[in-house]
């Protein structure tokens, strides 16, 4: 499927609204900064903007935050656009996200990555017909001497092998 | 060999060592608590750090109690403290295991730098990845809190420090000291012209310090066993231990913490030695960032910053990439360059156009499609990066560029004229 054409008409239809919990949480953020630097948590506040909507922020999610944070919606939008967490289109429920740099490469991230778009049947950046996955290559995730490593959502999942994908994918199935 | 894993790593064969009672119980908080009685001045802390020799973990080596030395904690308006814990230099996977199984020694040093520079105020950039290391440090923190050891307001003392986590979002970059206060304003990661230094302008334009997660973690064993004992567990102007993230085709990969200045044999002895018996290739001694060293070179040479830099790379962060005969450097090469064009911030066009076209230069000679001039275009690419960008993300690909074509130039024609790797397999 065409992430990129879905991701836009799902745009247009999702009409989340960040809710009072998640302004909540955004402003026990607030706190930890002066008064007047609000617009430092705007990365926590769009994190926490994101993990309500499935994983992904649209336009009126950024507005939100801006609005709540009383800053300039260009600087949010500066912010979701510059830093890799952040999705702009319609994810899958799962986010798996592969390291094939140096450490990983090195220890064959190369039949991880093949193993993973097998099973998936899916190429990088896009998710599978049911919705389930979305499959990432990254960069270094710092977790090197336990290499191959990939991010499953919130959780590192380290030495990999393709048995251990099998495994892992299979008890999200 | 001896004498590892007794600093940042010194608690990691208790249960539980991320808990205060596990971090009380082996002497923690005994250097900040004197600190908070009046018992120590700042002035003696700070010679303390100097006679350490503890030079900056995270990357470039700089000695933390000059740096220190740099604010003056009696000037007035708000100062802060920062810890680099963005962990993102390809190979170098410490903090993270500090965060997870050490954390209030980051919140010990942290601390201590406050009291020392006048900074009541810190915060620790932890990347966003890093879900388990943000919870454990954000619980520690809490429980801090909760003993009366941090926050504006502590009873009985005339000291205040409180301390805040703050997360980012995925941005090699932000690891760059100037765009981590950038990112922790609430901007994208683009660094600062430099001077100002953070020192005279740094978070939200107040004098700042920028240490890494290593860095602080070393402080309060300076304190509590003395600046004498610290320096001797290196050599001279190398102080302390050192975590260093051996990974790659090692046995044994893992994080090893052990004195400056350990010869590299022993510490590939310590991980088990080449994988299968393979003979050694080539090794980054100190993270992506740091020029290549054959095979001959690191077997002869010392883990310390003097050592490596002298021959002619770095110590860098501390990651150790071991490469057995297996490995193709065209491969090698390509998967940096890949990496560094896609965190190039593009604010300067150096680095922007210069990491993209290194990237795509390697690329076509890894997938046979090299020319006959192509070394030559790398070479002068890669001297035209160094030195001309605000930050040091493109040295950090050129210099990495050069040594690769200086140690395994034969490797790099021999794939542009055959339009294979020479090496098996591969
Ligand atoms: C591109 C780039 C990435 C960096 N990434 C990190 C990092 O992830 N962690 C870190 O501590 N320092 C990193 N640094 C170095 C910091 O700018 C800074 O020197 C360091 O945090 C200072 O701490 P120290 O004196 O304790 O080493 C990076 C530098 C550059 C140029
Ligand atoms: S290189 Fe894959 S986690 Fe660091």
């Amino acid at each position: 499927m065409v992430a990129t054409r879905e991701g836009q008409q799902m745009a247009n239809a999702n009409k989340a609204r960040l809710s009072d919990s998640a302004k909540a949480e955004i402003d026990a953020w607030l706190t930890k900064y002066p008064q007047e630097q609000r617009r430092s948590a705007v990365i926590p506040a769009l994190h926490i903007a994101q993990d309500e909507n499935k994983g992904w922020l649209t336009t009126q999610l950024m507005d939100d935050v801006a609005d709540h944070l009383q800053i300039p919606r260009v600087s949010v939008y500066e912010v979701s656009t510059f830093y890799s967490m952040y999705d702009l289109e319609k994810v899958g429920t799962h986010k798996v996200c592969v390291c094939t740099n140096l450490s990983c490469m090195l220890s064959d991230s190369d039949a991880v990555v093949a193993r993973l778009k097998e099973k998936l049947k899916i190429d990088f950046n896009e998710t599978t017909a049911d919705g389930k996955f979305t499959l990432r290559e990254v960069e270094c995730l710092g977790a090197c001497v336990n290499a191959p490593v990939m991010l499953l959502d919130r959780t590192y999942h380290e030495k990999l092998t393709p048995e251990k994908v099998d495994k892992i994918l299979g008890e999200l199935e | 060999m001896g004498n590892i894993n007794h600093v940042c790593f010194r608690n990691f064969d208790l249960d539980q060592p991320w808990t205060f009672e596990a971090y009380e119980n082996m002497g923690g908080y005994k250097a900040w608590r004197k600190i908070l009685r009046g018992e120590l001045t700042r002035e003696f802390v700070l010679e303390e750090m100097k006679a350490s020799e503890l030079r900056g973990r995270g990357g470039a080596g700089f000695p933390t109690g000059l740096k220190w030395s740099f604010l003056n904690p009696n000037a007035p308006g708000q100062k802060y403290v920062v810890c680099n814990s963005d962990e993102g230099e390809p190979g170098t996977c410490k903090d993270r295991d500090i965060l997870r199984y050490n954390p209030h020694q980051v919140i010990e040093g942290m601390a201590i730098a406050g009291f020392v520079m006048g900074a009541t105020v810190g915060y620790n950039y932890i990347r966003g990845e890093f879900y388990e290391p943000i919870e454990r440090f954000e619980i520690a923190l809490q429980e801090a809190k909760a003993a009366g050891l941090i926050g504006l307001e502590l009873k009985d003392t005339k000291v205040a420090f409180d301390l805040h986590t703050h997360i980012g979002a995925g941005a090699y970059i932000c690891g760059e000291e100037t765009a981590l206060l950038e990112s922790l304003e609430g901007k994208k990661g683009y660094p600062r012209f430099k001077p100002p230094f953070p020192a005279n302008f740094g978070l939200y334009g107040q004098p700042t310090t920028v240490n890494n997660t290593e860095s602080f973690a070393s402080v309060p064993i300076i304190l509590e066993k003395g600046s004498k004992w610290f320096s001797e567990q290196g050599i001279p102007n190398n102080g302390g231990t050192k975590i260093f993230c051996v990974s790659g085709h090692v046995n044994k990969p893992g994080n090893y913490e052990v004195p400056l200045g350990m010869p590299f044999s022993e510490l590939l002895e310590l991980a088990g030695g080449v994988r299968d018996g393979n003979k050694l290739k080539a090794v980054i001694p100190g993270g992506s960032s740091a020029p290549i060293l054959t095979a001959d070179v690191m077997m002869k040479i010392d883990m310390d910053f003097d050592s490596l830099a002298k021959a002619g790379s770095m110590l860098g962060s501390g990651a150790v990439i071991v490469m057995d005969e297996t490995t193709c450097m065209v491969k090698v090469l390509s998967r940096l360059a890949h990496f560094y064009d896609e965190e190039s911030c593009g604010q300067c066009t150096p680095c922007r156009e210069g990491t993209g076209w290194v990237s795509r230069i390697v690329h076509r000679i890894l997938h046979g499609d090299g020319k006959p001039d192509d070394l030559d275009l790398l070479d002068n690419v890669a001297a035209n990066m160094i030195g001309r960008t605000i930050c040091v993300l493109a040295d950090a690909l050129a210099m990495p560029v050069q040594s690769f074509i200086r140690c395994f130039r034969e490797e790099f024609e021999y794939f542009i004229e055959h339009g294979k790797s020479m090496v098996e397999g591969n």
